[in-house]
């Protein structure tokens, strides 16, 4: 009897379940459409869900990362003491042809003082940094981002350069309290303004997913060979300039390949510089001073 | 109720969220910085794995909302566009628990084989969000080696899941 009962009233609740379950993807389904679509508009709300999202994954990001720091310096380590030699001996000579260049470097600084001396030369401002551990490398096939184990409270601000020992990786995109993202300048959206080092030749460098960004906006006479060194030109006041960047691998076609000085792997400790240009006032303080005139 | 059955009960409470948990930490290894040339961009899809899982064995235990959240966790972190991993994953669970009287019983290879057919779909939607959120035909280069390797993939995470899965949710 009481079985009977059980199971028609299973009989009853199964399909509203089954319609409950239906109805509920296709809500679900619809808010997940609704929030790529609310981001898309650029409302703010889309953006602290996801720096707050961030910002609490950061933590455990933070521990999980921690071992494969420690694998990479044991892994580095072991690989060094197998070509401890053949390292010494590349590192003698290093060091030799690094001691004549800094006889030469030398040199030019105290000429480069007198000139500055001679033309009253005003020195830009020398950038401070943060220094900040990378805890995720993701993004998949489609964007190349990578997010920082620190964030607005230890100073990190939207739009700042991001370098590592080799050169310029990125800028900062998204500061949540104690995360902050870097968008690659691999990525599809990142557009930095650059020049070749030795004709300051000016171009834009644009992402476009792969590991090699191309130069675009090139003046229609310059000339640009294989080999050049590219660095940050400073246009526009947001990034420090003469951050190394890259070298240009390939020239065909118009089509200008940079291969980025960066090992994109080894990312482990990358530093954020702080550029205050002189007399670029914050927003805030810039609308507060409008005020009263 | 006796203090040991109120245990029990808050145990098996506990234990039910294990495959939330599990997707969850998945989603964290997949973003970690592993220092492996290239690896970054074809990274398996570890979430659909986990979500085509649990999908068929447990579905009782991965609400959809939790599915959702994975997602928007997922999206957060990898830097795309917000939304668009809990859309996929929403339809991997929402195609495998309508399919699954189907692979109720089925050998290890026809789960297998089912896996590869939902795989490639989800990649694809996932391109198709990407591009036209990003208002263009974004170039979907390490889309196939990341296809095989998650098919690759697919056999030992099933298998840990499937250790987990008898260890922690045994009796529940």
């Amino acid at each position: 009897m009481v079985t009977g009962a059980g199971g028609s009233v299973r009989r009853l609740t199964e399909p509203i379940k089954g319609w409950l379950q239906r109805f509920a993807l296709a809500l679900l389904v619809a808010a997940a459409i609704g929030l790529m679509i609310l981001g898309k508009a650029d409302t703010g709300f889309v953006e602290r869900l996801r720096i707050t999202l961030t910002d609490a994954a950061a933590p455990v990001m933070g521990v999980l990362s921690r071992p494969i720091v420690t694998m990479t310096a044991v892994i580095e380590s072991a690989r060094n003491l197998i070509d401890l030699r053949a390292e010494n001996a590349r590192l003698r000579e290093e060091n030799a042809r690094l001691k004549q260049w800094y006889g030469v470097a030398m040199g030019l600084e105290r000429q480069n003082q007198s000139l500055r001396g001679l033309l009253n030369f005003i020195p830009g401002p020398e950038p401070t940094y943060v220094s900040a551990r990378v805890i995720s490398d993701a993004g998949g096939a489609f964007v190349r981002t990578v997010v920082l184990n620190a964030g607005g409270r230890d100073g990190v601000r939207g739009g700042q350069a991001v370098v590592d020992g080799d050169g310029f990786i990125g800028r900062i995109v998204e500061v949540g309290r104690r995360s902050a993202r870097v968008l690659l300048i691999t990525d599809l959206n990142a557009r930095i303004p650059v020049v070749v080092e030795a004709t300051r030749t000016p171009a834009i460098l644009a992402g476009d997913n792969s590991d090699r960004p191309t130069l675009t906006f090139v003046p229609a006479n310059a000339r640009i060979d294989a080999g050049q060194r590219i660095v940050t030109s400073g246009q526009g006041g947001m990034l420090p300039p003469g951050l190394p960047v890259g070298v240009v691998a390939s020239v065909e076609d118009g089509l200008i390949e940079v291969r980025p000085f960066v090992d994109w792997h080894r990312l482990e400790y990358v530093r954020v510089l702080d550029f205050a240009l002189p007399g670029v006032l914050p927003s805030t303080r810039v609308a507060g001073a409008v005020g009263p005139l | 109720m006796t203090r040991a059955g109120a245990l029990y009960r808050a145990g098996r409470a506990l234990r039910g969220l294990a495959p939330f948990a599990s997707i969850l930490l998945l989603v964290f290894i997949g973003a970690l910085p592993f220092p492996v040339p290239g690896l970054s961009p074809v990274m398996p899809a570890l979430t659909v794995i986990a979500v085509y899982y649990w999908s068929i064995y447990r579905p009782d235990l991965l609400p959809l909302v939790a599915t959702f959240f994975i997602g928007l966790v997922q999206d957060a972190i990898q830097g795309t566009p917000l939304g668009m991993s809990a859309l996929v994953l929403l339809l991997v669970q929402g195609t495998v628990v309508s399919q699954r009287r189907f692979f109720r019983g089925k050998t290890f290879l026809v789960e297998w084989w089912g896996f590869m057919l939902v795989a490639p779909v989800a990649a694809l939607i996932g391109w198709l969000l990407i591009s036209a959120h990003a208002g263009t035909i974004v170039v979907p280069r390490p889309l196939g080696v990341r296809l095989v390797l998650t098919f690759a993939a697919y056999p030992c995470l099933s298998w840990l899941l499937g250790r987990f899965q008898h260890r922690l949710l045994r009796g529940t």
